[in-house]
């Protein structure tokens, strides 16, 4: 997926100025950038949920302008933190229901696509609460679950909203080590994420997003340092190298006075 | 679940539903002011196909296919239809307290029957009149709704709300200045809802409309399941949400103003039936549309039952929903447990 110059206003507030980046398959992708600065709204565009100014992105070649939504489900799904939906489905209805851009408008699902739903839970190691109720299930499970449903959609690029946020440690790194499983096995991976040593530990790109402009693209390694996450952060902050470089951490450079 | 803590499935609950219905529009055409034996009831319709020597009375026979059947039909017909309308809206709206009235169908079309019924232009024009108004009304609902800034969805229940009540005051009104003696009472009556008096013409007036509505909510229910996400997240997966939103509005409008419009106005089937159904075969609109269309039909011909056998002269049907409807409602939502 390329995105190539896009830009993005909301009536005269521009909020991405010329964003340029690509994502590949067996890649993923963490978006940095402070609250507001418009990860969300470059999503959108990317989904095609919103019409950019001007550039755009395309996949494969293919603008994604000129696609229909079913034809768009079909190469890119969109994993939505987890929620809590008005109805309470079934944890199967659920990732059944990713299937939909393969369904005839009057069709229901039929055997293959209920085959296909199974494998999808089965990968993610969740098939045991296929007849639970989806209000019913945990955090991080329900993050597992979205997960499932955009698998079953077939799709080989996945944007994902700060899919590890509001979950507790543990359900953290089980949902960032299938991410990174998944993106071994060849999906192309986009999240945006408010953690810089979560983005460094697990992905293979970061795009740092500051004021509507590309602040950083780049490997981990390039790109997490003092400077750049100070800036984005508007914040006194020092990276730590561990085990060899192999881990870095972000801690605010005046802790030992405020500690005292 | 049944007593045991097994699941029913979902084939054995629509088998259950249908024998039911069966069984009760059995039992209603037997019931009435003037019983009819169950021969004599087997004897009449299999003498519409067969050549049977009539055992029984020429009034039987006229009570049955002209007043009876029709009614009977006509109240499995509207049942369905709230329900399912009901249902849908719940979908579209993503608010499980949407009901068949939400964009003023109703109000529009007390709001015409009230007219009819002021210019005297008699029974079939109250009912044409009705449905022309309840369309009406939807249609300005939608505009003004697309038009509201913000939230679609949001503006478009808000504009239902508003127009809905400026078409209420227009009714007041009408009533203010209908002649007390004779028309204000046929208002009054009408708007409490009633399938009194229900013609064969009255099947055919509304089940054109009926089917035209009830087809492509049924075709289409997977998809509705997909619209409950919101539309951001219900496009990514691949639907066109405008579109689907759409067709899935005018259709549950369609059902709603054509019901609306030959029985007068019958409030919480269309709330009370679809919530009921999601106890029972869980949220998936693939099992639920179906078994509240089944439920709903249901449902209205035993309060119709009630409603004209329970004492001498007829309780309007609307009066009865709603006595039923709403402290029943109240045990729902107080009782604990949901299917999953």
């Amino acid at each position: 997926m390329v995105i190539d110059n896009l830009c993005f206003s909301y009536g005269d507030n521009q909020v991405l100025k010329n964003v340029s980046f690509s994502a590949e398959h067996g890649q993923f992708l963490s978006v940095l950038g402070p609250n507001g600065v418009g990860k969300s709204t470059l999503f959108r565009c990317m989904l095609g949920l919103l019409k950019p100014d001007k550039g755009g992105a395309s996949i494969d070649g293919q603008d994604i302008a000129a696609m229909t939504s079913a034809q768009l489900a079909r190469r890119i799904a969109y994993i939505p933190q987890s929620h809590n939906p008005v109805f309470n489905f079934s944890v199967f209805d659920m990732v059944l229901m990713g299937m939909t851009a393969q369904i005839g408008s009057f069709e229901s699902p039929r055997k293959k696509h209920l085959a296909l739903a199974n494998a999808a839970l089965e990968r993610l190691g969740i098939a045991h609460l296929k007849h639970r109720g989806y209000g019913n299930t945990s955090g991080g499970e329900r993050q597992l679950i979205l997960i499932a449903r955009a698998i079953a959609q077939q799709a080989r690029i996945l944007i994902m909203d700060e899919p590890s946020a509001s979950l507790d440690f543990g359900n953290r790194i089980r949902v960032m080590q299938t991410v990174r499983e998944l993106a071994q096995d060849g999906y192309a991976i986009i999240q945006s994420t408010h953690d810089p040593d979560q983005a460094f530990l697990y992905s293979d790109r970061i795009l740092a997003l500051y004021d509507g402009n590309v602040l950083a693209w780049g490997t981990p390694e390039e790109t997490v340092c003092n400077s750049l996450i100070s800036t984005l952060y508007n914040a006194d902050i020092e990276v730590c190298s561990l085990r060899g470089d192999g881990i870095r951490v972000c801690v605010p450079a005046n802790i030992d006075e405020i500690k005292k | 679940m049944n007593k045991d803590g097994k699941r029913v499935s979902y084939s054995g609950i629509i088998a259950m539903l249908s024998v039911a219905l069966a069984a009760v529009i059995v039992g209603s055409l037997a019931l009435g002011r003037y019983p009819i034996g169950i021969e004599e009831l087997a004897g009449i319709i299999g003498s519409q196909v067969f050549d049977i020597e009539p055992f029984w009375t020429k009034t039987q026979e006229s009570l049955l296919l002209n007043h009876r059947l029709p009614r009977i039909i006509l109240a499995c017909l509207v049942g369905c239809c709230l329900s399912a309308a009901g249902a849908a809206y719940q979908g579209v709206f993503q608010n499980p307290m949407a009901a068949p009235d939400i964009l003023g169908a109703s109000s529009g079309a007390a709001f015409g029957a009230a007219l009819a019924l002021l210019l005297d232009l008699g029974s079939s024009m109250i009912i044409v009149l009705a449905f022309a108004c309840s369309m009406l009304t939807v249609a300005v609902v939608i505009y003004t709704g697309n038009r509201a800034k913000g939230k679609r969805v949001l503006g478009l229940i808000l504009a239902g709300i508003m127009i809905g009540s400026l078409v209420s005051s227009g009714t007041s009104f009408i009533k203010l200045v209908a002649d007390p003696e004779d028309q204000l009472p046929a208002i009054t009556y009408w708007l409490m809802g009633s399938l009194n008096g229900t013609t064969p013409q009255d099947v055919l007036f509304a089940i054109i409309p009926m089917c035209i509505g009830l087809i492509p909510l049924f075709l289409l229910r997977w998809r509705v399941n997909i619209l409950t996400f919101g539309d951001e997240e219900a496009q990514t997966m691949g639907v066109n949400v405008k579109r689907l939103r759409v067709v899935v509005i005018l259709c549950a409008t369609l059902i709603t103003a054509a019901s609306v419009s030959v029985s007068g106005v019958i409030g919480w089937v269309g709330l009370v039936i679809p919530h009921l159904t999601r106890r029972m075969v869980g949220n998936n609109y693939k099992h639920l549309m179906p078994a509240s269309m089944l439920f709903g039909a249901i449902f209205l011909l035993l309060v119709d039952d009630v409603s004209r056998n329970l004492l001498a002269t007829e309780i309007p049907i609307g009066i009865l929903t709603s006595l039923i409807g709403a402290p029943f409602f109240i045990y729902l939502i107080t009782r604990e447990g949901e299917r999953h």
